[in-house]
């Protein structure tokens, strides 16, 4: 049995529309240990919030292949019902805006209950006393009455813990987080990260959290999955993706975030250029267009697909240039104007 | 935007500080709540609760805060989106707080504003080259070769193409709407721009390019800004000076450089603390101030300080009496009975 909780491999989504074929993940492969946290970083159309549907098999009239095991379940070609068994139960998804995410015309306490018996063969006293405990335990004060409370009744920060606390119901071994605090003050957000980080030590869940803030990926991950055009750029450690990113799409991303933990610039470094477009990808390299290191790879970039190299230390890149190359690059030309 | 040392910018803030462009002194909105048949008026959302600020020619000053603070609505009473219920909103010296929209209609012409959602701040329905162009029509300004023209010059100065003058929103992606949106905010040659939350709804590596463009117009056109942002990091990097809001008030006003190395007012500090940093080294190093409980609806703020309810530092008098809004002697302004980091600010 293999110590990952969730594998993918070379996994494909693509959704086939009238202006042509939506190739939003395109050969995504990670694995991920209970009692770690992935974090998935990209921009609009990367592909990362596809990847988490995809393997909560809630992508409708999409074309997937690849593999994604689940506790050793195959879920590409599990029937519907399968998936339903196995959705809420051992992996769960927090969702990037809750009043969007939750129901308005059920009691928060309902939406709990139902997730929780539809997995459990318990009485409804059971499954109340259980959302009741569930949301204490999330810290939503006064649980006993705001068990019965509508969505709209909460604010912000305790409508995501009391989506929190519906993931969580069944004590899933993964949870998915799309951009869990987007949608909250940055006060809020903090609490809900010590949140997240909290109920994870707790339950030893597999945690991916999806997102475009690296500085909330700092905080949470272990490890960093950074994706592009619907391909992984680069993997590995979160220290080493901070400290010796190994892809020009990371280095623009971190040369285009102004930081409270650095001198001031006078001026940015914005990457040139827009995300691609998931319909007429870029032959090549899908960064290439963007990269101002395209042109060192002798042609390669505008033809060639990069593949994805292991460094020897489980840091990968999908790089046409070579690593030691990229190495020299970031020490002498672009960390020095971070 | 360039840093001045100290004694740069001494000897440039007297003479900047003959020139200003707004003022504003006591500015309130409060939105009746109207229930029961006679709509009779039971209360009022205090959006802005008293507000005293000036701005500068040519800084930038960003109003920061959280969700029900009242900087979005503050950014609409000084653009008279809205009309103040009290207090006075000053502009180049003209009181134009209670102003019809026949009067303010040529005052228009100096006072823009940069919307947050490049979504929905564009008429859908009207090509590019409307959009802008509508400004020159509806204030009947000379041009010196047509609204064509000055439109495509327009497009250019913010990094458009200029050939796309008679594209639909649609066919641009959100940084480029961004920028429409900013071009036709410049097409009058206004003098004081706010911009909410301008670069938010965009993405990481898009925000850095109209940041940029921001401050080159700046230099380039001798802007003034007032930025509305909740995003700590993109406000130190484009302000001069910041002010931090709370329900309705400002608990901290200050320059950039101060403000985020010696913040004062006990939020602030929390602030602050919470932003997350991209470098996970600092992960279990840094102590961050936990913040209980939700803000306050701002419906009934809590007597006294309003932040007293979530400070962890107060006490008797912060629940009884409002601290008023008082200068230290380093030139920040902070609303609070027991600031921090206040052995910083001792002489020497």
């Amino acid at each position: 049995m293999s110590e990952f909780f969730l594998e993918l491999k070379d996994l494909r989504v693509h959704f086939p529309t009238a202006d042509g074929l939506v190739k939003s993940v395109d050969g995504l492969s990670f694995s991920l240990e209970r009692g770690k946290t992935l974090g998935i970083v990209g921009e609009s159309g990367s592909g990362k919030s596809v990847t988490s549907l995809a393997i909560l098999g809630l992508h409708k009239g999409a074309q997937v292949s690849g593999e994604i095991r689940l506790g050793g379940q195959e879920l590409v070609g599990a029937s519907p019902e399968e998936v339903r068994l196995l959705r809420g139960k051992r992996m769960a998804m927090i969702f990037q805006d809750p009043l969007s995410a939750l129901h308005p015309f059920y009691t928060v306490g309902q939406q709990i209950i139902e997730a929780y018996r539809l997995h459990n063969k318990v009485t409804k006293q059971v499954a109340r006393k259980h959302a009741i405990d569930l949301l204490a335990r999330v810290g939503i004060p006064q649980p006993q009455s705001r068990v019965d409370d509508y969505p709209h009744q909460f604010s912000g920060g305790m409508r995501q813990r009391a989506m929190i606390a519906m993931a969580l119901s069944c004590d899933p071994e993964l949870l998915i987080a799309d951009e869990p605090t987007t949608a909250l003050d940055v006060t809020v957000q903090a609490q809900i990260l010590d949140l997240i980080l909290d109920l994870q030590a707790e339950f030893r869940s597999a945690v991916v959290i999806i997102t475009h803030d690296l500085g909330v990926v700092a905080e949470l991950a272990d490890d960093i999955l950074v994706m592009y055009g619907g391909r992984m750029a680069e993997y590995g450690p979160a220290a080493e993706i901070f400290e010796q990113p190994r892809h020009p799409y990371t280095w623009g991303l971190l040369g285009s975030m102004p930081r409270l933990d650095r001198e001031r610039s006078d001026r940015l470094t914005p990457i040139p250029g827009t995300p691609p477009s998931l319909i007429n990808v870029p032959p090549g390299c899908a960064f290439h267009p963007r990269c101002g290191y395209a042109e060192r790879t002798g042609g390669a970039s505008t033809t060639v697909v990069p593949e994805l190299a292991d460094d020897g230390s489980g840091h990968r890149a999908a790089c046409h240039l070579a690593l030691e190359t990229r190495k020299r690059i970031w020490e002498s030309e672009v960390r020095p104007n971070l | 935007m360039t840093e001045t040392t100290p004694a740069g910018a001494e000897a440039e803030a007297p003479a900047r500080r003959q020139e200003t462009m707004l003022e504003v002194s006591g500015l309130r909105k409060h939105f009746p709540v109207r229930r029961g048949l006679l709509q009779r008026a039971v209360g009022a959302v205090k959006a802005v609760d008293g507000l005293d600020f000036s701005v500068t020619k040519g800084e930038t000053l960003s109003l920061v805060g959280e969700s029900g603070c009242g900087k979005t609505t503050t950014g609409r009473l000084l653009t008279r989106l809205l009309e103040p219920s009290h207090g006075r909103v000053v502009l180049e010296g003209n009181d134009i707080t209670h102003l019809s929209a026949a009067k303010l209609r040529p005052l228009r012409r100096d006072v823009q504003m940069v919307f947050q959602d490049p979504f929905s701040s564009l008429n859908p329905r009207h090509t590019v080259g409307t959009i802008i162009g509508a400004a020159f029509k509806l204030q009947k300004m000379p041009t010196e070769h047509g609204v064509k023209r000055a439109v495509q010059d327009l497009l250019q100065l913010v990094g458009l193409n200029p050939e796309h003058y008679n594209r639909y929103p649609h066919e641009f992606s959100g940084g480029q709407r961004q920028r429409i949106g900013i071009a036709r905010t410049l097409a009058l040659r206004p003098k004081l721009i706010v911009a909410d939350e301008p670069v938010s709804a965009l993405d990481v590596s898009i925000q850095a390019q109209v940041i940029n463009l921001l401050e080159d117009l700046q230099e380039e056109l001798g802007l003034t800004y007032v930025m509305i942002a909740h995003d700590l990091s993109v406000v130190r990097h484009v302000s001069d000076r910041v002010a931090v809001m709370y329900l309705g008030k400002i608990v901290e006003l200050a320059d950039a450089k101060s403000l985020y190395s010696t913040p004062h007012h006990p939020y602030t500090v929390a602030l602050l603390s919470a932003v997350p940093v991209p470098d996970p080294t600092r992960r279990t190093k840094r102590e961050r101030i936990r913040l209980s409980g939700d803000v306050p609806s701002p419906l009934s703020p809590p007597p006294g300080c309003r932040f007293s309810t979530r400070c962890w530092k107060a006490q008797d008098i912060c629940r009884t009496t409002e601290p008023p809004l008082a200068a230290l002697r380093t030139g920040h302004q902070v609303a609070c009975h027991f600031p921090e980091n206040t052995e910083a600010t001792a002489p020497a």
